[in-house]
């Protein structure tokens, strides 16, 4: 089973969320994995103080020419869609950081000039938080290509009973290669404008991707009734909500885990986790809201 | 000797464009003749990245030698120098149309570009060779 914590508005509580989840069903003797594909900036690790067990570069194909059997046709900037390759006379030039690695051009070569060669891009660390086995993505500063490096994450990750996702904000490439082939996608948002646009933008692309969708308000007790009016009407189920509580922020801001730290609310996750659970078989009334979009 | 300029439409009288990957048109102008003729960039303009090294590619197709814009970024740079495409750069204040920017470069008033004048808009370059 896989799935995935999302919010579109980035500082609503994701990772938060993930990582009490995974704790909580770590405490319940289950079989998890948490996967951290918030690669520009993964930070599950500081509330799993792990060991990295295994350290895996993470790499992209990028093209190189044999500039001096080169004619200039030019067919391989033609076909780029990306501009990442540009020739005039008989000189090519590549831009790795705009490449896809799509390999059109190394296709359409007439002179079949083009072979790929591997660009380093970031690392996929892996270990073990507390019986948690943890795999992260860490992309490295300026790199753009998040998509790829998700890719290899989920690529990498073990077989485990449970693997939870913590998905990059906002709702671009990465979040739609995070979320891909979950079962679930838990979307943490909280009531207010912002929150409320951002997670309608992400409910908006899930009902593309044909995933079912539930919410977490975080801050519950914060902001205005928009957030509840809005799942209502698009029949998302509610899975929990979490107060404005002080001690949270505290517990938080120490690197802590809530269902640690304040065992009141552990009921508060594994009651988030049964909705969860009920969303994906489709019981309690609960159908899976999202499912039925176009399919992709 | 080709000059490239960048333009907001077709003409001798046009008004500049002080973007280069993301100009509307490129007037190409003859420096003996002063005949023009104008390339489109329009396919450019809707790039989602990499418009000023199609542009660069652009220019350098329609023979130009020498560069006038407003302002040429890292990428567009990295090709137009590649091509020994010499840059100069526009001053919004004194030149105002294609002609002002013509007769301003063969006065020598216009200050060649050494450098990209502007950050990236998509990707920082990570790795800066050429390929081989």
């Amino acid at each position: 089973m896989r799935i995935a914590f999302a919010s579109g508005k980035g500082g609503t509580g994701k990772t938060t969320v993930a990582v009490n989840v995974a704790y909580i069903l770590q405490q319940c003797g289950a079989d998890v994995q948490l996967l951290d594909c918030d690669v520009e900036e993964p930070n599950a690790h500081l509330f799993l103080p792990h060991r990295i067990e295994r350290t895996i570069p993470a790499t992209v194909k990028r093209p190189v020419a044999a500039e001096d059997r080169c004619t200039g046709c030019g067919v391989c900037a033609d076909y780029c869609e990306f501009n990442a390759i540009t020739v005039f006379k008989n000189t090519v030039i590549v831009f790795p950081e705009l490449c896809h690695s799509c390999g059109v051009c190394v296709w359409f070569c007439p002179e079949k000039i083009i072979t790929e060669t591997e660009r380093p891009i970031g690392v996929m660390e892996g270990g073990t938080a507390r019986g948690i086995r943890f795999l992260q993505g860490r992309l490295n500063i300026g790199e753009v290509m998040a998509p790829a490096m998700i890719r290899q994450v989920k690529g990498m990750a073990q077989a485990a009973a449970i693997t939870l996702i913590d998905c990059p904000p906002g709702n671009s490439c990465s979040l739609i290669e995070a979320v891909r082939d979950t079962d679930l996608v838990i979307l943490v948002s909280e009531p207010t404008p912002f929150g409320l646009y951002d997670l309608s933008l992400t409910i908006a692309s899930l009902k593309e991707l044909g995933l079912p969708a539930g919410v977490v308000v975080n801050r519950c007790d914060i902001g205005n009734d928009e957030l509840y009016l809005f799942c209502r009407r698009e029949n998302i189920p509610i899975l929990a909500e979490i107060p404005h509580d002080r001690r949270i922020a505290e517990s938080y801001s120490r690197g802590g885990l809530i269902s640690e730290d304040l065992p009141d609310y552990q009921g508060l996750f594994a009651s988030l986790w049964q909705n969860a659970l009920a969303l994906i078989e489709g019981k309690n009334g609960h159908p899976p809201a999202v499912r039925g979009g176009r399919a992709a | 000797m080709k000059i490239a300029v960048t333009a907001q439409n077709h003409g001798w009288t046009e008004l500049l464009d002080s973007r280069f990957g993301r100009a509307v048109c490129f007037v190409i102008v003859d420096g003996e003749t002063k005949e023009w003729q104008a390339v489109e960039n329009q396919q450019n303009r809707q790039a989602t990245q990499g418009a000023g090294i199609q542009a660069a590619r652009t220019i350098i197709d329609a023979g130009a030698e020498v560069l006038v814009s407003g302002n040429v970024g890292p990428k567009a740079f990295r090709v137009l120098q590649a091509a020994s495409v010499r840059m100069f750069r526009t001053d919004p204040a004194a030149q105002k149309t294609v002609a002002d920017a013509v007769t301003a470069w063969e006065r020598g008033e216009l200050a060649e570009i050494r450098a990209a004048t502007v950050e990236s808009h998509t990707a920082r370059s990570t790795e800066l060779e050429k390929a081989s």
